[in-house]
């Protein structure tokens, strides 16, 4: 038997917490989506050349 | 301390996840989304699915911040309301000050991130659809005149204007005649729920049409505004939005909303009363089937166009 039993506010905060943390590893997915559409359809390509020159 | 107080002081500092969710007002985001969706795929131009997918999500946390900013600011009057006391802040379970920071840092994260997925214009444009409807809709608009939710419902009809800009980066007429049929579509819309609502925006002091002007008023409005809204929705099934299913759709839905608005306009309180507003709750649940279908008559015209079946050409 635990010693200290999980109230009924440990669930809801657990929820909350595991909620903003899905959020947040959603987000670090889609900038990486995004990063990789934009660089593969070389939307940086121009900055590049003018770099390069 | 008494054990209720207790519990109240434990509710208020643990909310759940759904509880800031629910700030974000998840019914009309989806509205949101899909109005901005159908914006973005009648869009001339071919979206990547990703960008079109971060651009709508950035869209719908755009629209779900401008509501956590308006629950911010109406937590008193959605206290009074029977339709909205459930709401998180009035029914405790989040403080006023959570939901503005809420609402202020979703509105920046989701501006600036649209702007870098999409474009700059697009970015701009959902900044002032937040801006409108939180403070010239709720700040001014819905607490002093009558005429806040016709006003106000042009923030609620810019979203296809976003998706269209976030394909395109540049205006045109089409996303306009949407912005328009949506505009157009938000007071008999409103007026019905208003209706049947009946004493919650009396008790709230908002100046709704059937406080101001009287339940009367408000039935000849809808039905003005209703033979306006079909004029224009059929009009546009003749523009490069339209071509035939979307006309077919249109002619059906709109000769159905005018007879529910003429239906709405006969009626008076005793009648209304006698089967509790059942035409008016009609008339409330088919305008969101006509908003919808509208817009998915309009995707559909977009998206047969390349089998050259789409549109009038």
């Amino acid at each position: 038997m635990s010693l200290r039993p999980t109230h009924e506010l440990h669930n809801r905060r657990f929820g909350r917490n595991l909620g903003l943390g899905l959020v947040l590893a959603a987000f670090v997915a889609l900038v990486f989506g995004l990063t990789m559409v934009k660089v593969t359809r070389g939307d940086f390509a121009a900055v590049q050349t003018e770099q390069s020159k | 301390m008494s054990d209720a107080s207790l519990q109240t002081q434990t509710r208020m500092g643990e909310a759940g996840f759904g509880d800031y969710f629910a700030l974000l007002k998840p019914r009309v985001m989806s509205l949101v989304v899909f109005t901005a969706l159908v914006g973005l795929l009648a869009a001339p131009v071919p979206v990547h699915p990703f960008i079109g997918f971060c651009a709508i999500l950035f869209i719908a946390v755009g629209g779900g911040a401008s509501g956590a900013l308006n629950m911010w600011w109406d937590a008193d009057i959605d206290a009074v309301m029977r339709r909205t006391r459930s709401r998180p802040i009035p029914a405790g379970l989040i403080e006023p000050g959570e939901a503005l920071g809420l609402g202020i840092a979703l509105s920046g994260f989701s501006v600036v991130m649209l702007a870098l997925a999409t474009n700059i214009l697009a970015g701009a444009l959902l900044a002032f659809t937040i801006f409108f409807y939180v403070v010239i809709y709720s700040m001014w608009l819905k607490r002093s005149t009558p005429q806040n939710i016709v006003i106000g419902g042009l923030a609620g009809a810019f979203p296809p204007l976003v998706g269209w800009v976030a394909a395109t980066g540049s205006m045109a007429v089409e996303p306009w005649l949407m912005v328009a049929l949506t505009f157009l579509w938000t007071p008999p819309h409103f007026w019905a729920l208003a209706l049947f609502m009946r004493n919650d925006y009396d008790d709230a002091g908002v100046p709704m049409l059937t406080v101001t002007h009287g339940r009367r008023a408000t039935r000849w409005h809808i039905l003005a505004y209703t033979v306006v809204l079909a004029a224009f929705a059929i009009g546009a099934g003749f523009t490069g939005l339209g071509g035939p299913l979307y006309l077919t759709v249109s002619v059906v839905l709109n000769a159905l909303f005018l007879l529910g608005a003429l239906r709405i306009w006969r009626r008076d309180e005793a009648a209304s009363e006698a089967d509790n507003f059942a035409v008016e709750r009609k008339f409330f649940r088919l305008s969101l089937l006509y908003l919808f279908l509208h817009f998915g008559a309009i995707a559909a015209e977009a998206m047969l166009k390349p089998y050259g079946l789409g549109g009038w050409s």
